[in-house]
């Protein structure tokens, strides 16, 4: 059975925010019976782009995390929904009916990901359809997937099982699979976004010249057991990602020909720089 | 025979309206509309025939009629047989009417009509648009932000989304580079306000009915003190119409030539023929106006600065840019992107296209730097080493590089010898050997603290690879640090570093992957900026190409005199003004000095506003709310879509439509004349049939139609639109251009788009500065420099006088070698208005960029209760209001108590606005960012006397021209101070030394 998907690559993500505004221009001002009941002109998001800022000027960089309905194949909305008014087609599309939602405010607060807006005109909670009503009149995609120029979303339709393969070989997330809700969005490089990186500048100087260090060799170690090494670049400059915020003690080792050895310890909270670094 | 042909012909033309009416109920309603006799004839009378229409019914009859409304006369019956058997030629039908061998007489109302229903007798049967099913039609249209279909049901707009290839058009180009195939997509790409269309068009604030100042009388008091403080009323089209026709009679009778002044906007909306470089210019040309010359808004450094480096002047100082995507994806090792920021401003025109081809870079080793003291959009998707120097010192910065080069040996030598001029010159300037400073590293530290270290490292990476510098957001220009304080300076300076580096060597050369596809440029279809239907051959590229293929009267604005637009409110308020011109024909036409008034010309008193709203992209511009409120202006319209910015200080507002409103044909970011062949831009080539989706909101009238309806009150209505609609004109532009070769009208029409097929890769056009670094003959399909601009042999060198790129600029010392702003050797000079400038600094430490939008396009998008107001990084929702975003860095913002989303109040001497806090880490200390061209102004109490709450920055801006011989904006950065708000509406303002000096000192020049 083939069912939808939709790969989210956050590296790719730019908040261009053309997919919230091809969600506005389809829902805002249309209904779809069966489907959705017209959007509010503002403040819902059904497709929701978050940023996370990593590091201290001048090394930093930002990623966007577009979040929008998961589609969860055990998803909390379909359980807690009264009358059947929350299903799951066979196609993996979960869909809130305007009509039998009505009221049902609960909804809202079932979904882990925030994702469910509450419409306060109409008393209805609504989400991001996957564009259901467009797929069954024959568009190949939703209309955030086509209007993203930055690559950063992908619509898959293909059965379970390839697509656990392909999300086991590609590194693909679930946004909080500690919610256990087995969602159909799938997050690559979601480390831009939730992990930290411990990043810093060497120089030297020579009589009144200081100028960055190119080539050191750069260890990690936690709790005395390395877990990654790098080289400096023209800059001088070297970056740790991927670790897991909030980790406590590390030590970064720079090794430079023609220097002696330099050592520091590192708290890691958020994402750190540590400036520059002397040898 | 010919007395027989004319006759049969006109035997024929009753028969064809008989045929129209009976076939198409529009016909049949059309004939409705007017009661009247028109009368076909030769001069001789000798033949001829009369068509009677009475309530929709034709009577016809031979020879002439007693009484005839309408006459159409032919000078012989030999010349009408030729002009009216189809097919007809235009060229044919444009002499006849400018040799006076064809005449209409009649009523400008009556003749309009009955020359446009015979037009419609072959418009008439056109289909249009793509049946969905259900009800639905799938139109397209182009917008500024990319091509689009719309699904339109029950006369609505349903969707809009970027068009989607079928198997039916040609397949992509595909660049072999690194051992990868890099190939983009079978679809188009939007802007952000390109699908914000929708709301836009269904926008609150839509201007739907003509109005008129509830206290403006043009027969008794006029109250232009009241000018953006009393309301409206709504009053006919009639009304309107004759208001504004009388007061052009009136002020032209009572002040003589020069006495109404046109201001436009860069944009209003998108298509060839409802165009301002079109209809409005043959308007304005038509009636005679004062026009408000526009300084080169997005690329003021490359234009005034840049060009006597390198030439390129048609190209307003930007370089060519063919073949450069393949050359760099293929050679280059680095690129180093200097205030460039295409992912945010997406080449003005070219929507995600260059986004597409940035992402490839993921996929290779190219390295990657930026230069902005913000951590731009661009720099976030890319990632790369950010370099942030102070905003305006990044002259310093390069300086230092070029010293790293000479000391270290790290340029191309032998293109410094062969291919360059004066470089010793400036040698000495960097070595310090003429001024004892030497511009070191170090030197610049100070200046732009941005670390030596990271300088020099720098500087030898990037003078040991293969470097493409990609400077502004077209890669060879416009936008970011350009349009400050010290952007001639910088322009400058980047043309000076890529001469030390060989231009024109494989991998090393100008662009950053947003111009210089491969797409067939051979293929001709007419930009914008040639003008469509406007007939102007000086104001215009028409002349280039446009005019000997889509025949039309010439248009000629009489009136010579002109005003800088940067000075438009103190020619109104002092009466006088002076600036140089923009006009790209040849590096010396910058030095032509203009004045107003112009001797012999009235001064204005009648102001013709016809576009969006400047308000927002000007400099300074609580002067304008001054111009408005001032009783030198004594009559002000206003053409427009939407109420926003000054169309509320008109006296008459003429309520416009939108593009979605009106029929027109274009090309997706095909400008022409001074952007040549910006479709390289793109990944595929699109020109597209505009359809006239939904009928015009309430009672707007498209642009075409408003000029129409005035013509006819002037008695110009047969001159302005030939007797055609806007549809006729559109097929008019199709059949000019290379379209019929590959598509029929109808197909066209149907379907709505055209892509192109792109070369083979055999045909693909030569890189760019190849053929100047391999010492040949110019070899790009560009048509300039003009032949005349060749020192030595025709397409041997470049414009400049010694033909090669001058380090020590010859025109610059032929026109004022002792001008300290502009000298001919590049400088540094540190901005006015900025950090070196401790008197503002003690007052006003922060410096604001105010660089060009993301989200919206000048104001197009902005407010009007559209989208966009949802984006937090445009607009951020406090209280009920959505105010315009200012980014803060975190350390500034901790140190004034201010937290995100908190309302803060941005001001100087010159306004003050309040704007919503947003906190980062992306900008360096010292500096904010809040983007430019805000639509809304909207003062909390009196104006000038309050703060903006609509987030107008550029009432903050200086208005200071960035050199006196030149007329050119430094807005861009503007030294402010923040505070959070607390809730005060008043303000103070007041006029620094520095703004009034720059205001009065070309006037008193001028008086002396």
């Amino acid at each position: 059975m083939s069912k939808w998907n939709l790969i989210v690559d956050v590296a790719n993500c730019t908040n261009c925010q053309l997919c919230v505004l091809a969600n506005h221009d389809e829902h805002v001002g249309n209904s779809f019976p069966g489907y959705a009941a017209e959007m509010p002109k503002h403040g819902h998001k059904w497709i929701n782009i978050q940023r996370k800022e990593r590091g201290q000027t001048p090394m930093i960089d930002v990623a966007f995390l577009p979040v929008m309905c998961q589609h969860c194949d055990d998803a909390p909305c379909v359980k807690k929904a009264e009358n059947g008014a929350v299903t799951k087609r066979a196609d993996g599309i979960v869909i809130i009916d305007p009509e039998k939602a009505k009221g049902q405010r609960h909804l809202v607060d079932a979904c882990p990901y925030g994702a469910v807006w509450w419409n306060e005109e109409k008393q209805i909670p609504q989400h991001w359809i996957f564009d259901a009503h467009l797929l069954d009149d024959g568009w190949k995609e939703p209309r955030a997937v086509t209007v993203c120029s930055a690559g950063a979303l992908e619509a898959v339709k293909t059965n379970d099982a390839d697509m656990q393969r392909r999300a086991a070989s590609e590194g693909l997330e679930h946004l909080k699979p500690e919610a256990g809700t087995k969602p159909r969005i799938w997050y690559k490089n979601l480390s831009r976004f939730n992990r930290s990186f411990i990043g810093g500048s060497v120089e030297a100087a020579a009589g009144d010249t200081v100028d960055c260090v190119p080539g050191a060799a750069v260890t990690l170690s936690r709790n005395d057991r390395q877990v990654a090494e790098t080289t400096t670049d023209v800059y001088g400059d070297f970056k740790f990602d991927g670790l897991e915020a909030d980790r406590g003690q590390y030590r970064v080792e720079i090794k430079a020909e023609g220097h002696p050895p330099k050592s520091l310890d590192v708290t890691l909270g958020d994402s750190v720089y540590l400036g520059e670094i002397r040898i | 025979m010919t007395e027989y042909k004319f006759t049969l012909i006109l035997y024929g033309l009753a028969m064809l309206l008989r045929q129209r009416a009976l076939r198409y109920e529009a016909f049949r309603d059309r004939l409705k509309e007017k009661n009247l006799t028109a009368q076909l004839r030769t001069r001789d009378g000798r033949v001829g025939r009369w068509f009677t229409l009475n309530d929709g019914k034709l009577a016809t009859g031979r020879g002439l009629h007693a009484n005839p409304d309408v006459v159409l006369s032919f000078k012989t019956a030999a010349i009408a047989a030729d002009l009216l058997m189809p097919p007809i030629n235009q060229l044919d039908q444009i002499n006849a009417l400018k040799d006076f061998t064809i005449t209409l007489e009649g009523e400008e109302e009556l003749t309009n009509w009955w020359t446009q229903t015979m037009m419609l007798t072959q418009s008439v049967g056109w289909k249009y648009g793509i049946d969905m099913g259900k009800g639905v039609t799938r139109y397209t249209s182009m917008t500024n932000g990319g091509p689009v279909f719309v699904y339109e049901k029950d006369g609505k707009i349903l969707r809009i989304t970027p068009i989607t290839f079928d198997d039916s058009d040609p397949k992509p180009w595909s660049i072999e580079a690194r051992g990868k195939t890099f190939t983009p997509p079978r679809k188009t790409t939007l802007a952000p306000h390109g699908q914000n269309w929708k709301s836009m068009v269904y926008s609150p604030d839509r201007l739907l009915y003509p109005m008129k100042r509830v206290d403006f009388d043009p027969n008794g008091e006029r109250n232009p003190q009241n000018r953006g403080v009393s309301g409206y009323e709504r009053i006919s089209w009639d009304e309107a119409l004759d208001i504004v026709a009388n007061e052009i009679k009136r002020a032209k009778r009572v002040h003589g030539p020069g006495a109404i002044a046109n201001s436009h906007g860069s944009h209003h909306t998108w298509g060839n023929i409802g165009y301002y470089l079109s209809a409005n210019f043959r308007f304005i040309n038509a009636v005679g106006m004062t026009r408000v010359h526009h300084n080169p808004d997005s690329w003021e450094g490359w234009y005034w600065g840049a060009v006597h480096h390198w030439g390129q002047s048609l190209r307003v100082g930007q370089c060519e840019t063919y073949g450069t995507v393949e050359d760099l994806l293929k050679e280059s090792e680095m690129i180093v992107f200097w205030s460039a920021n295409p992912d945010a401003t997406s080449g003005s025109y070219g929507a995600g296209e260059g986004t597409v081809r940035r992402q490839w870079l993921k996929d290779t080793d190219i390295e990657i730097v930026h230069i902005d003291p913000y951590y731009n959009e661009t720099a976030q998707m890319l990632g790369g080493k950010w370099i942030a120097p102070k905003p305006t010192t990044d002259t310093a910065l390069a300086l230092a590089i070029a010293h790293v080069w000479i000391a270290e040996g790290l340029y191309d030598k032998e293109f410094v010898e062969t291919k360059t001029l004066g470089f010793d010159v400036w040698r000495d300037y960097i070595l310090g050997t003429d001024d004892g400073i030497a511009k070191t590293p170090e030197w610049q530290e100070a200046e732009t603290g941005v670390p030596a270290k990271t300088v020099r490292a720098l500087a030898r990476n990037w003078g040991r690879k293969k470097t493409y510098l990609g400077a502004g957001g077209w890669g060879n220009g416009h936008g970011g640090a350009c349009r400050n304080a010290t952007g001639i300076q910088w322009a400058r300076i980047m043309v000076c570093l890529m001469a030390m580096q060989g231009i024109g060597k494989p991998g090393v050369n100008m662009g950053n992957l947003q111009w210089g596809t491969p797409v067939d440029v051979n293929f001709y279809f007419p930009g914008y900026a040639e003008g469509g239907m406007s007939g102007d051959l000086h104001h215009t590229a028409m002349s280039v190409e446009l005019y000997q293929r889509m025949p039309q009267l010439p248009s000629v604005n009489t009136n010579e005199q002109s005003i800088p637009r940067l000075q438009l409110p103190d020619a109104i308020l002092k009466g006088k003004a002076e600036g140089y011109v923009w006009d790209g024909k040849s590096i010396e036409a910058q030095f032509n000095k203009i004045s107003y008034p112009k001797p012999g010309y009235s001064k204005v008193h009648m102001l013709y506003k016809y576009g969006g709203s400047i308000f927002g992209t000007m400099s300074d511009t609580n002067r304008h709310v001054e111009m408005y409120q001032s009783p030198e202006l004594e009559f002000v319209v206003n053409q427009s879509i939407w109420n926003e910015g000054e169309a509320k200080f008109a006296d008459v507002i003429l309520p416009a439509c939108t593009n979605f409103e009106r029929p027109d044909i274009s090309e997706w970011a095909a400008l022409g004349g001074y952007a040549h062949h910006g479709q390289t831009q793109l990944n595929h080539r699109l020109i597209i049939f505009q359809h006239k989706v939904i009928e015009p909101l309430g009672k707007s009238k498209s642009d075409f139609q408003i000029f129409l309806e005035l013509s006819k009150r002037l008695g110009l209505a047969a001159y302005f639109s030939e007797g055609m609609s806007e549809l006729d004109w559109a097929k008019r532009e199709f059949d000019a251009s290379d379209l019929p070769k590959i598509v029929k009208w109808e197909d066209f029409i149907r379907k709505g788009y055209v892509v192109l097929p792109a070369n083979p890769e055999e045909l693909r056009d030569n890189v760019s500065w190849r053929w100047f670094y391999e010492g040949r003959k110019k070899d790009v399909p560009e048509p300039m420099p003009l032949p005349s601009d060749y020192t030595e042999e025709y397409l041997k060198g470049l414009q400049t006088q010694s033909g090669k790129i001058e380090f020590e600029c010859q025109s610059l010392k032929r026109f004022d070698a002792d001008d300290q702003e502009r000298p001919p050797i590049v400088k540094y000079n540190p901005a006015f208005e900025g950090p070196a400038n401790r008197e503002i600094m003690a007052d006003y430490p922060l410096q604001m960029l105010t660089p060009h939008p993301r989200y919206s396009f000048h104001t197009q998008g902005d407010g009007k209760d559209t989208f966009l107001n949802d984006i937090e990084d445009h607009r951020v929702k406090v209280d009920g209001r959505y105010y315009w975003a200012l980014r803060v860095n975190a350390e500034d913002a901790a140190e004034r108590g201010i937290k995100n989303h908190d309302l803060i109040k941005v001001f100087n001497d010159r306004g003050a606005v309040i704007c919503a806090a947003l906190i980062t880490n992306r900008l360096t200390r010292g500096v904010v960012h809040g983007y430019e061209s805000c639509a809304v102004y909207e003062p909390a109490g009196e104006h000038g006397k309050s703060v903006d709450l609509g987030g107008c920055l550029n009432l903050l801006t200086p208005p200071r021209s960035q050199l006196k011989k030149g007329h050119s904006m430094g807005s861009s950065t503007a030294m402010v101070q923040v505070v959070p708000w607390d809730g005060n509406i008043q303000f103070t303002r007041k006029v620094r030394e520095g703004d009034a000096a720059v205001i009065t000192a070309p006037v008193a020049v001028a008086a002396e």
